[in-house]
């Protein structure tokens, strides 16, 4: 699967300058392409969601794009964040920006849980068994009717105002929530871009690569594996946190394998492995849906039928194609 | 606890294999197509759902059960043929995430193209005439319906095991597993054996639909619940191997049956939590090769 993946240490062809320079100044173009977004959207809403589903992808591309493994289970860490977010608010009357934090924490930690019994296995082994035990946190959650709401989903998380600095600032005026929620984004997106240059970072891509190689040359590839598996379920949980505060409800179908499965087909579709392919996924996939469903109700037929195509004709996503276009 | 009596816990402990012979033929055909093709086929719960519709229209034109108990294997057999032809034939030698993609994707249209079809609610299905009612098996009564699940899931597995061992092209299969290259160089036309087994593993997947139909119904989403727990039946029992499918199929559904006795709450989350402990025991499961985890 690496033919898609971006490789920053390749050396550049004669026309790969705006590749090279996209490559450098990645989370500063982010930042303002996020900026800019909601100026282009037909409607706040959308471009709300496509923040948040794009910052899930973001947190499963880490390991899906750059650690090689496919997991299906990822709608178990954005919907802890979402509860964990939500219980902090609903039971505790937490202030918004503790219960975000929450949120981080409750997709840290469901990581580390599945992550430990999960790891250990891989390719095929590791979809199943990710899917398995986040089919589990499902069933948790949806028994705890008394913290989640459950069938009914957790309800009341209501923030109007939220104080900065002194400053209130309305929540409900959607053009105010989405630059809140683009702020904290955009900072994962720069979280990320970090991560990704760092040692660490090369050490995710060459466990991907050669695993034993890199076992060979002193790396603890299990230890990573699952390090790397924890710092995409925070992505993820802040992602959760940020959709229940957006919504105002935390829904049981967020812990719904599809709930897995879609953020599979935004990262496919965007282009896995690449830095800017989940964003782009998750505004392709989210535009279409909404065009989509306002002309038929059955759009998961035809959001099926297209990602069939991309797996059968498009394999390495939007987002890769035009890297593999750049590089050449 | 003082209404636990013996024969309850076995009677229980009935109800617990019924509901395990579904698992195991939903997880057998999983792991045939696994096992041979090492496609994890994740459209496998679409085509158990896609079974029980068929069978419920078929019995609406006129038919009845045990028309269907031919009928539906042989159509969702043909079915899946095509699908391997026309869809994950092109994916071989991509590795194996594609296929898996593929047939995900795949999952999503099927359920819509029956909601489509049917509609978004479910159907009660008859359990037929001759089937309904309790016998008394000494310890109880127990519905007839069950005993006969276990019955079909028993013939369906004995029938697969002649299949395999006493056939020409049982042999082929095996062999195929094993070692496609070699078969090939034989002069075995191999994808023609892949094209029959994934068309033996969707029709067992449909007939096990039909089987589960007038236990809990007709959904859409009927495939994608036990699609996560037949995942559970794989890694216990560890993936491609029959054997393995059969023996944690049955033990899933017993452990089911009993928690949901002792402590209902907990039913479904006991089957994750048999999972973990054999992952982390042996992560291989039952019967696996280790070979394909580490």
């Amino acid at each position: 699967m690496s033919e898609a993946t971006e490789s920053i240490r390749q050396s550049p062809g004669a026309a790969a300058g705006w590749y090279e320079f996209a490559t450098k100044h990645r989370a500063g173009i982010a930042a303002l392409a996020i900026l800019i977004f909601p100026l282009v959207m037909p409607f706040t809403a959308l471009a709300v969601n496509i923040l948040i589903y794009g910052l899930y992808a973001l947190g499963f591309n880490l390991v899906f794009g750059y650690l090689g493994l496919l997991s299906f289970g990822h709608a178990a860490l954005l919907g802890t964040g979402a509860y964990l977010c939500g219980i902090a608010i609903v039971h505790f009357a937490w202030p918004w920006y503790a219960a975000i934090a929450a949120g981080v924490f409750g997709g840290l930690l469901i990581a580390l849980l599945i992550g430990v019994i999960a790891i250990r296995t891989r390719g095929i082994y590791f979809a199943m068994v990710t899917m398995a035990l986040s089919q589990c946190v499902y069933y948790l959650f949806y028994q705890a009717v008394d913290w989640t709401g459950g069938e009914n989903g957790l309800r009341g998380i209501n923030i109007r105002t939220i104080d900065l600095f002194g400053l209130q600032i309305d929540f409900l005026e959607p053009i105010v929530r989405y630059y809140v929620i683009a702020a904290f984004v955009i900072a994962a997106f720069f979280v990320m871009s970090r991560i990704l240059a760092s040692p660490f970072g090369a050490v995710i891509e060459a466990v991907r690569e050669n695993e034993m190689r890199a076992r060979a040359s002193g790396y603890d590839v299990i230890l990573t594996r699952l390090l790397t598996f924890v710092l995409s379920g925070g992505f993820c949980g802040l992602a959760g946190a940020l959709q229940a505060l957006h919504l105002s409800i935390v829904p049981i179908e967020i812990l719904h394998y599809e709930t897995s499965g879609l953020v599979v087909m935004i990262a496919l579709l965007g282009g896995m492995g690449t830095f800017f392919g989940p964003m782009i996924g998750a505004a392709v996939f989210l535009v279409l849906e909404n065009l989509v469903s306002v002309w038929t109700v059955h759009w998961q037929l035809i959001v099926g039928a297209i990602f069939i195509a991309c797996v059968l004709f498009f394999p390495a996503g939007i987002w890769g194609t035009l890297i593999a276009r750049g590089r050449r | 606890m003082a209404g636990l009596s013996f024969d309850l816990i076995a009677l229980q402990l009935f109800a617990g294999l019924a509901l395990g012979a579904i698992y195991v033929l939903f997880a057998i055909g999983l792991s045939l197509i696994f096992g041979m093709l090492t496609v994890v086929n994740f459209a496998h719960g679409a085509f158990y759902m896609v079974g029980a519709y068929v069978g419920l229209y078929l019995i609406s034109l006129g038919g009845n059960f045990w028309l269907c108990l031919v009928a539906v294997p042989l159509l969702i057999g043909l079915f899946g043929m095509a699908v391997e032809r026309v869809l994950i034939r092109p994916l071989y030698g991509r590795g194996i995430d594609y296929p898996l993609l593929l047939t995900f994707g795949l999952s999503y249209v099927m359920v819509e193209c029956v909601r489509i079809a049917f509609g978004k609610t479910g159907y009660p299905f008859d359990t037929p005439e001759v089937l309904q009612g309790a016998v008394n098996i000494g310890v109880g009564y127990f519905p007839l319906y069950r005993l006969f699940v276990i019955g079909a899931t028993a013939a369906v597995l004995l029938a697969l095991w002649l299949f395999l061992e006493k056939t020409s092209f049982g042999l082929i299969i095996r062999a195929g597993a094993r070692d496609p290259q070699i078969v090939r160089v034989l002069g075995v036309d191999v994808s023609r054996v892949w094209l029959i087994v994934f068309g033996i593993g969707t029709a067992i997947a449909g007939f096990a639909g039909l089987l589960a139909a007038p236990l809990q119904g007709v959904i859409p989403e009927m495939g994608g619940t036990i699609l996560a727990e037949a995942f559970v039946v794989t890694v216990v029992g560890g993936m491609g191997s029959i054997g393995g499918a059969v023996l944690a199929g049955l033990l899933v559904g017993v452990v089911v049956s009993m928690t949901s006795l002792f402590a209902p709450e907990m039913a479904k989350v006991s089957i994750f939590a048999l999972m973990a402990i054999v992952l982390i025991v042996r992560p291989q499961g039952f019967f696996g090769r280790a070979g394909l985890l580490s």
